[in-house]
């Protein structure tokens, strides 16, 4: 079993994307489980998700995800207010939404780190607005890409399936995260 | 087989739409909104045919379905907390009339503190009312609960209360099977209730009952309850022939073990875990799980506690004064039997906390430390501090 932890904002479509990769890893033959982590949000609050994936038995477990093995950070200004490396297994990606690779690399040390600028992605396919960009479908693309799984088509479907507008715009974006996301 | 991934509030909804259910009340509490907020989407895009009510109160929403029910319509709300509470006085109304109804019902601890996690007493405090009541561990067991509730329903005439974890449940994807209609149609037959409102043959229903009846009247509710759980394992024959799942009233595993938890809800599946990894490493452990509260399937219960060493009940819910609910009924199913096991009990994950198989290892170190319980019920994983 691998579990992944999605750090967002409230209204970033965070819950949405750890639903649309559970569908795209089901698709991709696995079981999935995911959950957000409630509490009293509201718009711009610091929200969690929770994703576990397996490839062979299903899950048995219903509780938090305090391990994870990879973490997903829709908004690199939340790597300065929360720890979000807390509980990341070492050897684990951190996919970050962000033009530039944090400066002071020092508190990912053991960590893989793959860079995305979701921001501009969104953007440039029509999602949003400057203030507030619809991130979600390009951190999807990117996660596959960093992943090698799911398979990118299945990204796609999920993306057809669970959001409500802009469905074309939404898939280009995810092929466009795809293609352009960082290694450091 | 219709296999998707789908959030277990949902799971509910989808089970009342293909129940062929005529009217359905709501209103909205967290964590139990995503069900009747579905079902409402469901009505007004047509693919449902249910009248929904929209009610200024939970009180009401039960109000609204008594109605419905007693009129011979096939008849659904769900709640949570506060709202189960609020409905307290009709939950004995559904019952008492005999109405088939079925409830969604999401755990929720009841305030104060303000709390929207999960949590059993809500349910719990409603044991008394009449009503059958089933817990689930996830959303396929609640999609198939409601569905064989309906029928186990309307041949006792006995509400039934299905029962999941908020957020645990309520808010979690998974993968459920959803039947198709044909299936559903054949498995459930139209409800044609006996007695009913009737404008072409009117009748009174619920009338004033003299200390000459009343007594009657209560008895045929506890002779109905007697025989649920032979019709429950009837029906859930029938559900296996169609659909290959069944949960059993109980459900045990490696019950001769040294030690054997009695579990219920989402602490269920993390217990089968927890067991799986003690049992790699050599100990002796084993599983009850109890869906069905009410009726209090003793005998059962007794039947599989029989062999076991000791019993480490964990219930997340307590009724101040005495311990925790569950255990309080295991606990009397055991005292006639010779030679009973010792009854430890656990209380855990009250309002939400979380309840892991690190839980479970600490709770079976502390059954393996003494031979008998040195306290009624102990509480895991309390902050001495904060008491003081």
């Amino acid at each position: 079993m691998e579990e992944i932890r999605f750090h967002g904002r409230g209204g970033q479509g965070t819950v949405l994307a750890s639903i649309s990769l559970a569908k795209a890893f089901f698709d991709s033959g696995y079981h999935v489980q995911t959950f957000p982590v409630f509490g009293v949000e509201r718009r711009g609050a610091p929200v969690e998700a929770y994703l576990r994936i397996d490839s062979s038995e299903k899950i048995l477990t219903k509780s938090n995800v305090y391990t994870p093995d990879h973490i997903v950070v829709m908004d690199s200004k939340l790597l300065g207010s929360i720890d979000v490396t807390k509980g990341l297994k070492k050897g684990g990606w951190i996919l970050i939404n962000a033009k530039d690779m944090p400066k002071d690399l020092s508190k990912f040390k053991g960590y893989k780190i793959a860079l995305i600028d979701a921001s501009n992605i969104a953007l440039s396919n029509g999602l949003g607005t400057k203030t507030s960009p619809i991130i979600n479908t390009a951190m999807l693309g990117a996660f596959a890409k960093m992943m090698n799984i799911p398979n990118i088509e299945f990204i796609e479907k999920a993306i057809l399936d669970e959001v409500p507008v802009k469905r074309k715009e939404n898939v280009q974006a995810a092929r466009d995260a795809f293609a352009k996301v960082m290694f450091h | 087989m219709n296999e998707k991934v789908m959030e277990g509030s949902h799971a509910i909804s989808e089970a009342v739409r293909l129940c062929n259910v005529g009217v359905v009340s709501g209103f909205p509490i967290t964590p139990q909104t995503h069900i009747i907020e579905a079902i409402a989407e469901h009505c007004s895009d047509g693919t449902m045919k249910a009248k929904y009510i929209n009610v200024e109160s939970e009180h009401s929403a039960m109000a609204a379905i008594v109605g419905a029910s007693s009129a011979g319509t096939r008849a659904f709300t769900a709640t949570s907390s506060h709202g189960l509470a609020l409905m307290h006085e009709l939950l004995h109304w559904a019952a008492g009339a005999r109405l088939p109804i079925v409830m969604g019902e999401v755990n929720r601890a009841l305030g104060p503190g303000w709390n929207i996690w999960t949590d059993q007493t809500d349910s719990l405090s409603q044991r008394d009312t009449g009503w059958i009541q089933l817990y689930c561990e996830d959303g396929q067991e609640a999609l198939d609960t409601v569905i064989f509730g309906f029928r186990l329903a309307e041949l006792v005439n006995l509400p039934v209360m299905v029962i999941i974890d908020a957020f645990l449940v309520s808010h979690t994807y998974e993968a459920v099977s959803v039947p198709t209609q044909d299936e559903v149609n054949e498995f459930l037959p139209a409800f044609n209730p006996r007695i009913k409102l009737d404008l072409e043959n009117p009748q009174a229903l619920n009338q004033m009952a003299s200390p000459q009846y009343y007594m009657e009247m209560r008895k045929s509710m506890q002779l109905a309850m007697e025989t649920v759980e032979d019709i429950y394992d009837e029906v859930e024959d029938e559900f296996h022939d169609t659909w290959g799942r069944r949960y059993g009233s109980v459900e045990g595993i490696n019950l001769d073990a040294d030690v054997v938890f009695v579990t219920s809800g989402t602490a269920t599946t993390t217990c089968r875990l927890a067991i799986k990894d003690l049992t790699d490493k050599g100990e002796s452990v084993g599983m009850l799980k109890i869906k069905m509260f009410r009726p209090f399937p003793a005998k059962g219960i007794q039947n599989a506690l029989k062999n076991a060493g000791k019993v480490a009940v964990v219930d997340r819910n307590f009724s101040f004064g005495a311990g925790g609910i569950f255990a309080q009924e295991v606990k009397s199913s055991l005292c006639n039997l010779k030679d009973a096991p010792v009854v430890f009990n656990f209380i855990a994950g009250l309002g939400g906390r979380d309840i892991t198989t690190d839980t479970f290892f600490e709770m079976y170190e502390k059954v393996n430390a003494n031979d008998i319980p040195q306290t009624e019920s102990e509480w895991i994983g309390i902050n001495e501090q904060e008491l003081k």
